[in-house]
Order: C-alpha cells, then structure tokens, then sequence
C-alpha cells in the first residue's frame, strides 16, 4: 500500500495507468525530444557551434607554430601592467591566429577585425585552462596535448578579456588576456 | 552471527542489531564530514564575497577542494551507506548480510577520507575535486579516494546480499517496496560509477607515484566525469527514494503507480550515465555528433524520469492528502500539509527547489551549444547546489528528523528550532544557488580567487550586477551555513542530550512483512482511486518555466559571436 511496503497488488505491473499519468508522461517525452532536437535544428542553421576540428598536438609543436604566426603578424608590442611586454599581432583576415594557455598568462594579444571569420588554435602548455571571453562569454576548455582550432567572427568591437576560468593552480586569478576588435 | 530484532513501538520499523549499529556509524561519520564541510564553506564563501576577500589564493584553492571533497563524497556517501542499509534491512526486516564485511566498508571509508584529507590539508594536495590531470596531488590524495570508493562498493555488495537474505527467509512477499527499489537504483548506478571511478583513480596514482608517464588529460576528463557526475545520480536516485519515503511514514503516501515509479526508477540506471558527458560539451576532443548523442538523446530520458517522479511524488502526498478528507479546491490538501513536520517541509522544499532550480537549470546547461556560455562559469556550482544540496542534502537533513527518534531512540530538542530549520536552509540555499547563477550568467568564473585579478597584466571590470550578485552569494551563503550548523547542532545535541525514548521489545526473530490481503488489494483496486488536479497544476507551472528558461537561453547564444 505503501512506498515502504511491498505493493498490495502482486502483479503491480499490470495495473493500468491513470489518464493524467500517461499525458505527463507523454508531455516529457515530447519535450524531451524538442530539446533532442533543437541542437540539431542549431548545427544547421544556428550560427553559434563549437568547432569539432580538433588534433593531438604537443606543447613544443603548439609553441613553435604559434612562434612563427607571432614573428609573421606582430604589429606593435605592449607593456603589461606589470611590467611584461606582449605583443600584439594582428590575424590575417579569414587567416589563422594561434593563442598559448600557459601558467599564468595568454599569449599573444590579438587583434581581429569586426565581420571577419578567423580561424583560432588555442592549446594549453601545462595544465587544463579555460578560455572565457569577457564581456561575450564564450567559455572553451583549453587541455594540454590537444590543438582546437575554433572558427569565429568577431560580432562587436572594442577590447575584450580573457578570464582563465580553469583552476590551474596559485597564480589563476592573474591570468588574464586581451582580444582587440577594430 | 547471533543477532537481535528491536521492533520501535512509535514507527513499528524494525532494527535488525546489525544493521542498527552499521547505520548509526555511518551516519554520525557523515554528519561530522558535514561539520568539516561546513567550516570550509565559510572560508570559500568568505573569500567569493568580493567586500571581505578573507583567504590567500594558497589557502582558498586547498579548503575548496577540501570542501568539494568532503561534501560530495565523504558527507553523502556516508549517510548513502546508512540509507543502503535501512532501505534493506529494515524496510525488509531482515538480518543484514555478512555484517563484518559492512564494518569493513565503514572503516575503509573511514580511513580513505581522513587519508584524502590529511593530503589535502598538508598542502600539495589542492587539485579540485576534480583533480584534472596533469595537475599533481600528492599519491595518497588518490589512494584516500580509492580507498573510499573500495569501502561504498562493498557497502553496495552488503546491500544485495542482503536483498538475498531477505528473499531467502521470506521475510516479505511479492515485489520489493520502492523506496528499497530506489535505494536498489542507487547501488546499481554507484557499482557502474566506482568501478569508473577505479579505472581512472588507479592510473592516476600509479601515475603520482611514477610507475606511469603519462595520463592523457582528455581522456582522464572522460573517463573521470564517469565518476564525478555519475556519483551525483546515485544522490539523485537515493534523494527521490527518500522523497517517496518521507511522505509514506508522515502522511500514509503511496505512489500513484507502481509501474510508472519504477519505470522512472530503470531509466535512470539506463540513461543517467550517460549524463557524464555533458561535462565535455566545451572540449576540443570529442564530435559534435558524440556530444548530442550522450548528453541530449539518452539524458532526456533521465530528464524524462526525473519529470515523472516530479510529477508521481507531489502526486502521491496529493492523493493521500485528499484521502484523508481534504478536497476542496484545487490546493487545499497543499495548504493543509504537515509544515510543521521538518521531515515533510525538508522533504517538500527539496522536491521544489530541486525541480525548479537544479533540474531546469541543468538541462540548459547540459545542452550542446548553450553550454559554451556556462562552461566553468559560476553558474556550475550554482546549477549543484540546487541539486545536491537542496537536493540531496535537505533530503537527507529531512529524513535525519525521523531517524533520531527511531534510530537513536532520542527525541529531538528544541521542537521549534527544528521546524525553522528545513525553511531556513533550504530557501537560503535556493536563493544563494540562484544568485550564483545569476553571476555566472553575466560571465563570473568558478574556483577564482579575485575578481580584480591583481598581479594581471590588463584589467578587466566585472559588469557591477556580477558585483551584487556575488555580494548576494556571500550573504546568503552566510545564512544557508547558519541553517546547516542548526541542523548539525539539534542533531548532535539530541543524541547527547535529547531524552530517550522507549526503543520498543527485542526479539531474536524477525517478524515478517504481513502478505497484503486479498480484500485490501481489492479495495485498492477500484474505489480509491484519487484524481490529482493540483499536482497538474504545479506541474505545469514547472513545464512553463522550463520551456521558457530554455528557449530565453537559446535567444542569449544567438546574441554573441558567431562560432563554426
């Protein structure tokens, strides 16, 4: 009879199942399945998917490609408050722009364009990191060992934070990076 | 082993000696993992709220993973423990199988958790719960936790021999009562989620101690949510069968349908896996089409289940509150609910808040792409502690209100402050979940111990309604800490000092479950049967909010950069 006792009816599983029941259950799986769809309906006409195109990288391979995209598309350089110097290097329209996650900084700055697609490979150096774009919020897990190159197009312009939202030990709070849309 | 049966003359439960003994272990461990949790939260809360900023990042990073641990695992799965074993041994009033090997599951916990915390707090230890690799805690960090997870395994292994023993000496008959097919549930989904666990813990110790050079850190972010995620199904499955429990003892409740109960109850051990990996929906390493699959199609059957129990529990407290004489209108059997009964009002603001705040909440945020806007955010946290703790904790603080008495055979002090209790922690809990959600919303990242990111080389402001509502966080963070030291203070307090209460005749036997009767399942059958336009009511007012929250969401994703 009751939740804590054995049912009364032994064949419990024959006993039919009331009309409101069945029509919130029916509701459920409906719903259920709106939302199953809904993030297909996304991936073919929504215009905000994570990119899937993604490799098993290392840290030095990851450095020194990005070290090159550096040296090929620095446009000025930038002195931290803290007395680093950063540069800032501009992404080919439609090109491809690397950006490090390492402890406890990002770097390069970048510098991309309103309305122009870019292809950006972000890779960590050590440990896990998140790359959090402030005040968009776009929120990407960066790992160690993997290359995730994730297409966007810059929406609105101004300058743009980089919050590591992935704990990565002591100096997290004070790895902060910039984003330039002109 | 020779053992005894205590029957409790005021709830008529029996106590199997044993397992009487096992149950008050496990639960007095958990509520003082409970206490060492609450301390820390004062210094993660202190430290959030941006006007006190209390601890140095050292100190915040080891006591939030101090927390993490001892809340999620060492407090819950301890009071698992004493769950596993009630919803066997007494529901089913039978010895408890093989209870050596039940003390050894409460030692190794004991040992594993002190072990992980000693690690903890001496220091090189703060990894997170989450422990990411190729972050590094000390080896016995790991070895505390597999330890543990080898003690709740043998606890589960305890809770189906018992099963056996029962069917073996027919101390019931028929079909097992759902709240022990619940607790089942658990024990299943918590053998599937250890033996995950084992499979990434073991090579990450080999790894801390160097017999392994490497854990390949997406595949440890994989194979770790098995644990990590599927560890808080277990607290789902065994918080519902606590919500089917308390209304049946309080006001006579019995589920609308077995049937569809228990096929809620299935699908949770067929889908809720599968939820894992909604923690990966921002990782580079797995598809698209993986992603939609595992965290969307099969988890809305999870989501499914936990509607239909959203929709079975208020329904059977509706039906047997109707029975009982009240129906007029709409809501009077709600009106006219024990509020005053703390196990009922924990149980009832634990179902709603878990409903409305924890289940919505995390089906958005499990969502493929709208998940890029939550990710890490301090929305995660806000999203489980409306799950696990209005959820599973008030469930457990609730059902802890009828234990004292029948278990500990202590009456409750302070009758009053225990009614206030369950309103204080559960609302104060709700709105602080809230308003971390709130903050993570507007971008405000978990474990981070400055928002004015000193010692960065740029600044970035926090938009101000990011400022108040983690403001709001601390204050009302401060307040679900007073409810939860009030509930852990009349709980201890009326063990020492409550006055005791008659535990009932002991017998060497144990009397059975009597077999249902043939003239009460007939009257069952036909006449009492109960409409419930109330709990339609609330339902729908669930399903409104839920579609909107979600499809507002959705409007949120459209508005930022474009992604492909």
């Amino acid at each position: 009879m009751s939740a804590i006792l054995p049912p009364s009816e032994r064949l419990w599983w024959k006993e039919p199942i009331a009309k409101t029941e069945w029509l919130w259950i029916a509701i459920a799986f409906v719903w259920g399945m709106i939302m199953f769809v809904m993030m297909i309906y996304w991936h073919i006409y929504g215009k905000q998917n994570l990119s899937n195109e993604a490799y098993k990288t290392t840290p030095e391979a990851f450095a020194a490609k990005a070290e090159q995209f550096i040296a090929e598309n620095t446009v000025r350089v930038e002195t931290g408050l803290e007395g680093s110097e950063i540069p800032v290097v501009k992404v080919p329209n439609g090109g491809d722009g690397y950006l490090i996650a390492r402890l406890w900084n990002w770097y390069p700055i970048l510098e991309l364009e309103k309305g122009q697609e870019y292809k950006i490979h972000l890779s960590s150096m050590d440990y896990n990191h998140g790359f959090s774009l402030q005040p968009v919020n776009i929120n990407i897990q960066v790992i160690p060992g993997y290359e995730h190159v994730v297409k966007m197009t810059p929406t609105s312009s101004g300058t743009f934070a980089i919050v590591c939202n992935e704990f990565c030990g002591i100096g997290h709070h004070s790895m902060l990076g910039r984003i330039y849309v002109k | 082993m020779a053992t005894t049966y205590r029957t409790c003359p005021a709830s008529g439960l029996q106590f199997e000696a044993h397992a009487e003994k096992l149950m008050k272990w496990n639960a007095v461990a958990a509520v003082l993992w409970l206490l060492v949790g609450g301390i820390t939260a004062i210094g993660v809360i202190m430290t959030r709220w941006p006007a006190f900023k209390l601890l140095p990042p050292d100190q915040f990073y080891q006591i939030l993973t101090a927390h993490g641990v001892d809340m999620l695992l060492c407090w819950i799965i301890f009071f698992e423990m004493a769950v596993l074993y009630f919803a066997s041994s007494v529901l089913l009033r039978c010895r408890l199988a093989t209870p050596k090997w039940g003390w050894v599951q409460f030692w190794l916990m004991v040992v594993g958790s002190v072990m992980t915390n000693v690690a903890i707090f001496q220091g090189e230890s703060s990894v997170m719960f989450t422990s990411y690799v190729p972050m590094q805690a000390a080896p016995h960090f790991y070895l505390g936790l597999i330890l543990f997870a080898v003690g709740a395994l043998i606890g589960c292994g305890v809770f189906f021999g018992t099963l056996v023993v029962a069917k073996k000496d027919k101390t019931y008959t028929g079909s097992i009562p759902m709240v022990t097919f619940g607790a089942l549930t658990a024990a299943i989904i918590a053998v599937f989620t250890i033996l995950t666990g084992a499979g990434i813990l073991l090579p990450t110790f080999l790894w801390s101690i160097g017999l392994i050079k490497e854990v390949d850190p997406q595949l440890y972010r994989m194979v770790w949510w098995g644990l990590g995620h599927s560890s808080q199904q277990i607290n789902v499955a065994a918080h519902v069968s606590i919500w089917y429990l308390i209304p049946a003892i309080v006001i006579g409740a019995k589920p609308l349908s077995e049937k569809v109960s228990r096929g809620a109850f299935l699908m949770y051990i067929l889908f809720l896996q599968l939820a894992s990996a909604h923690h990966l929906l921002s990782d580079p390493g797995m598809s698209a089409e993986w992603k939609v699959l595992n965290t969307s199609y099969f988890m809305y059957f999870a989501v499914m289940a936990s509607m239909i129990h959203g929709f079975t529990v208020p329904g059977a407290i509706e039906a047997a509150q109707r029975r009982r004489g009240f129906t007029n209108g709409l809501f009077e059997w709600l009106r006219k609910a024990p509020w005053g009964n703390p196990a009922f009002s924990g149980m009832f603001i634990s179902l709603v808040s878990f409903g409305f705040l924890g289940g919505i909440s995390g089906v958005v945020l499990g969502t493929e792409q709208i998940n890029m806007l939550m990710h890490n955010t301090f929305y995660v946290p806000g999203h489980f502690h409306t799950t696990v703790v209005t959820g599973t904790t008030l469930a457990f603080m609730a059902v802890t209100y009828l234990l004292v008495p029948t278990l500990f055979k202590r009456e409750m002090i302070h009758p009053k402050l225990c009614q206030i209790q369950p309103y204080l922690f559960g609302i104060a809990m709700s709105i602080t979940g809230l308003v971390m959600m709130g903050a993570g919303t507007l971008g405000v990242s978990r474990r981070h111990w400055d928002m004015a990111f000193s010692g960065a080389p740029f600044q970035y402001e926090w938009p101000g309604a990011a400022m108040l509502m983690m403001g709001m966080t601390g204050f009302f963070g401060m307040v679900t800490i007073v409810g939860g030291a009030l509930w852990i203070y009349l709980v201890v307090g009326s063990l020492l000092w409550g006055k005791k209460l008659d535990g009932g005749a002991v017998s060497d036997k144990p009397t059975p479950i009597p077999a249902a009767t043939p003239a009460a399942s007939a009257s069952h059958h036909g006449s009492d049967h109960v409409g419930v336009p109330g709990t339609v009511v609330l339902v729908m007012a669930l399903l409104i909010s839920f579609v909107l929250y979600y499809f507002v969401n959705w409007k949120y994703l459209s508005e930022v950069w474009l992604l492909s």
